[in-house]
């Protein structure tokens, strides 16, 4: 995680366009200034960094869904859980499922898992535009291939 | 028909927390109803898991704005219903 850039994962680890799935591994890291005030003396990494590793996650799996035509944004988070704390240092695994890909929407079932257990989970929905601008699918291309996104997704991924 | 508007309306009604009985027929979905287009991403992916279909809101939305079609046409819930019937008669052809 490069938590200042907000870039929540460290790299895709698996992706499967055919199963609809991806995985990817996030380590938190062992000093930020996020953990001065969250918490004094008890840091824990923030359930809502948590949902934003689960939503990066997800928008990848729908990049890669839709061949880098079409950008995914947030737009509702549901049913979200935190089941354990996240402490610095910990090498987390993200994942998602993608459950319905509508007109102009994409849904997502995503979870952190640590050590094989979730510690995690939420429904995720986007929405899934035009990118509005060619500087910011240059960019992402970048942010992409800093992830580990392969440079050419195979229908059968 | 009206098994269909009867599916669309318990998802409205539970999606939404709308009083099932104030959902008509002739309800417009925005006007009436007061459903947002954020809410109606959720009532679109209860009708498409419900229908197995795609509603095609993209297209819809897109009409609409270039002056080719009314929002009635899709979110009047009769309308809708109609719609919806169509997809599926599509899809089983």
């Amino acid at each position: 995680m490069r938590l200042e850039y907000f870039q929540l994962i460290d790299r895709i680890v698996d992706l499967k366009i055919a199963d609809r799935k991806i995985s990817a591994e996030a380590t938190v890291p062992v000093t930020s200034t996020i953990f001065e005030g969250h918490f004094p003396g008890f840091p824990l990494m923030p359930g809502v960094l948590l949902i934003e590793a689960m939503a990066q996650t997800s928008g990848w799996l729908v990049v890669a869904t839709y061949r880098f035509d079409r950008m995914p944004f947030l737009a509702a988070v549901k049913d979200a859980k935190f089941r354990m704390f996240v402490t610095p240092g910990q090498k987390l695994s993200v994942k998602a499922d993608l459950v319905h890909q509508g007109s102009g929407y994409a849904v997502t079932e995503a979870s952190v898992v640590l050590d094989s257990k979730t510690i995690c989970d939420a429904t995720l929905t986007f929405r899934v535009l035009d990118f509005p601008n060619d500087e910011m699918k240059l960019r992402m291309r970048e942010a992409a291939a800093l992830v580990g996104f392969p440079a050419e997704v195979p229908a059968d991924a | 028909m009206s098994s269909t508007f009867e599916t669309i309306a318990n998802i409205i009604a539970e999606t939404c927390d709308i009083p099932r009985d104030s959902i008509k027929p002739e309800s417009h979905a925005i006007n009436d109803l007061g459903i947002d287009s954020l809410d109606f991403l959720d009532i679109a992916f209860a009708i498409d898991k419900a229908f197995g279909i795609k509603l095609p809101l993209e297209r819809w939305t897109q009409e609409v704005n270039d002056g080719k079609a009314t929002t009635d046409q899709y979110f009047v819930l009769k309308n809708l219903s109609a719609r919806i019937d169509e997809l599926v008669a599509a899809k089983g052809a």
